[in-house]
């Protein structure tokens, strides 16, 4: 896995021309159906597949989907309303996403576990206010994680990102690495909760 | 200033580090299920990882399992989804090698890990638990600290012990008042989502309170916090009580009894502040249903739709205006981790006794949420009831909650099902999902329209 690609610049395609829809669900983002097996690669094919194809079986794309419109076919960034990642907490949502290529969503809100799955699989999630998010859809854009900046032409937009979170997908760190460098510090809690909450830790396998 | 339940828990659970990055919360247990588990699983060998501590860690095959009787443990008779026996022998093998307790196809204790988890005694008050699955909010039902992770943090959290994040901010949800016959659980919490939005509760974690709450029985309460996702919490939580505690002793993962004054610790301060607050008069709630495509698309069964985004109203096939009551339905499901416990299947099969569904119903399933539940369900002979009425009777899984390739509903149905989530396509393409209690669908099925339950005699909701 790589780190984000920073500044980025690309089209931001808009998920409904016009509108900012509301509440994308993973399951829109890919249906259980296409999650056909247990890695986590293989799934670009069925991302948006209820939306992105006018028959999903035979694969036969709809003409009129965002993503199959040739100014977006490459467009690395999505923009959605409100509540973007709704419903299942299958991080392969992200990893389709990542895999057709996209590095940033811009939405109103996220649901709180695809957030956390962006951040782990570094894609950038950008909450703006849906007043920017209007004036930025359909527009190529340049996304700044250094400066936290969203530029298009004059305009620029600043966005907020945990500092945490930042790092992770500047320096494409994998957090377990991160944490196992406290390893001692965790065992030596677990000693101490050992002796308050006896109760937590089970005997191997009943 | 007094503290929240949810701050008690937090301030347990956080490690220190000297690097001053993200808290580092402890977590005490993870319960994995084969279609996310296995990634979380198969990464972490790759990466030459093991299992910090692997008691405390149980995995169970629920989510693509077949659930029609006769269902063997391995190859397509354990699954109908094409492809799907990667996911159980990936995962049987996976749980072998790591030392994991699997509860596998065939074994007496498997079913929904949200309702196993609890009668096993896995989940406890105080607890940090994740799942890689959404609604392990349900288990927040016990007072425990438990929410949904990607299969990245599931990973994370069996090697390291801990999940890295910031502290969500605080919620109080208060139901005030005694709610009316025929309206549940699921009527409150849908009651809520319709009120205050499908993203209502994002960044937050919910406390459910009020006389309401505290009436309840474990399953309605387990009812109510299975929602908090589709509320876009982080979870949802509940203070243990008697109740709780009952419910629990002696169960095979819990302790005997509760009698240790730690557990009576587990509430919220009086004077304790929470970011924010809702309080709901429970008494003006009525049985909902959906009529949309989000669950914030909910109405009283005796309401109008109302003018929506045209892409829900497009989906579902319905118009602004229209009353809900009286809309055709061609299948019925009562199952999945929101409404399949045993007070669930009673409350279903007293509407359904004496009764035929529709002869319009061409599906109709009862799926009880574990192999524990369809055992108590059977000594009680309410399998015949539902067999009797015309629906059939199933082994556990989440079965057709979630369409994943293999069975399904007939092209075009329109279901009213006990589940959570009416999302386009959810339990199939095309098909149009209404979402409600367990009794509006028994009494939807009888009458092969979405009909409300009051016109039945409902039984009460808490024991």
């Amino acid at each position: 896995m790589s780190a984000f690609p920073d500044p980025l610049t690309g089209m931001a395609a808009p998920l409904d021309p016009g509108a900012l829809r509301d509440n994308v669900d993973t399951d829109a983002i890919i249906p259980s159906r296409e999650m056909r097996s247990t890695g986590r690669d293989g799934l670009a094919d069925g991302l948006f597949a209820p939306w992105r194809y006018a028959d999903a079986d035979a694969r036969r794309p709809d003409p009129g989907f965002v993503l199959n419109r040739t100014e977006y076919a490459d467009a690395p960034i999505l923009v959605a309303g409100d509540n973007f990642g709704c419903g299942s907490s299958r991080e392969h949502a992200v990893w389709a996403l990542g895999e057709w290529g996209i590095k940033v969503i811009l939405a109103a809100s996220f649901a709180p576990i695809f957030h956390a799955n962006c951040i782990r699989n570094f894609l950038l999630p950008i909450t703006q206010p849906r007043v920017v998010l209007e004036q930025v859809a359909g527009s190529r854009l340049t996304i700044d994680l250094a400066a936290q900046t969203i530029r298009t032409g004059d305009a620029v937009h600043r966005f907020d990102i945990d500092p945490e979170a930042k790092r992770m997908l500047a320096e494409g760190l994998d957090p377990i690495d991160l944490t196992l460098i406290h390893t001692d510090h965790i065992e030596r809690w677990i000693t101490r909760d050992r002796a308050s909450r006896p109760w937590v830790y089970l005997e191997a396998s009943q | 200033m007094g503290q929240t339940l949810f701050d008690r828990i937090w301030d347990a659970h956080a490690i220190a580090t000297p690097d001053g990055g993200a808290a580092l919360i402890a977590i005490d247990r993870v319960f994995l299920h084969e279609r996310t588990g296995a990634a979380a699983l198969g990464r972490m060998a790759q990466m030459g990882r093991t299992v910090k501590d692997p008691a405390r860690v149980f995995a169970v095959m629920d989510h693509i399992v077949d659930t029609r009787i006769g269902r063997g443990t391995v190859d397509r008779r354990a699954t109908s989804m094409p492809g799907g026996e990667a996911f159980i022998t990936e995962t049987r093998a996976a749980c072998m090698a790591a030392g994991i307790t699997l509860f596998d196809v065939n074994d007496a204790r498997q079913g929904i890990v949200h309702v196993i988890s609890p009668e096993q005694g896995i989940v406890l008050p105080g607890l940090t638990l994740v799942a890689p699955d959404s609604h392990t909010c349900t288990q927040g039902a016990f007072g425990a600290l438990a929410w949904g992770i990607g299969s990245s943090e599931a990973e994370h959290a069996m090697v390291t012990g801990t999940l890295r994040m910031e502290k969500p901010r605080s919620m109080q949800v208060r139901f005030d008042g005694e709610p009316a016959a025929g309206v549940t659980p699921k009527d409150m919490i849908l009651h809520l989502i319709a009120e205050h939005g499908a993203g209502g509760g994002a960044g937050h974690v919910v406390e459910f309170t009020g006389e309401a709450i505290s009436a309840l029985d474990m399953e309605g309460r387990m009812t109510l916090c299975n929602m908090a996702t589709e509320f876009s919490a982080l979870s949802g939580l509940i203070a243990p009580d008697d109740t709780t505690f009952n419910y629990l002793a002696g169960r095979p993962y819990a302790p005997p009894d509760f009698d240790d004054p730690y557990w009576r610790t587990l509430v919220s301060d009086a004077d304790a502040a929470f970011d924010s607050e809702i309080t709901i008069d429970a008494t003006t709630i009525a049985p909902m249903v959906s009529w949309g495509t989000s669950p914030e698309h909910t109405i009283p069964i005796d309401g109008v739709i109302p003018a929506g985004p045209t892409n829900a109203l497009d989906y579902i096939g319905l118009s602004e205006g229209a009353k809900i009551a009286g809309t055709p339905v061609d299948a019925a499901f009562i199952g999945s981790c929101t409404n399949a416990r045993l007070s669930d299947l009673r409350r279903a099969a007293d509407i359904l006794k004496g009764h035929r569904i529709a002869p319009s119903i061409r599906t109709a399933l009862a799926v009880p949420g574990s192999l524990e539940v369809k055992r108590q369900a059977e000594a009680e002979g309410l399998d015949r009831i539902f067999t009797a009425a015309g629906f059939e009777w199933r082994m556990s899984g989440c079965s057709l909650c979630f369409y994943a390739g293999g069975e399904g509903f007939p092209e075009g149905s329109r279901v009213i099902s006990s589940t959570n989530r009416n999302f386009e396509g959810r339990q199939g393409p095309g098909i149009r999902t209404h979402i409600a209690s367990p009794e509006t669908v028994a009494a939807s099925a009888i009458a092969g329209r979405i009909a409300d339950p009051r016109d039945h005699a409902c039984a009460p909701v808490a024991a």
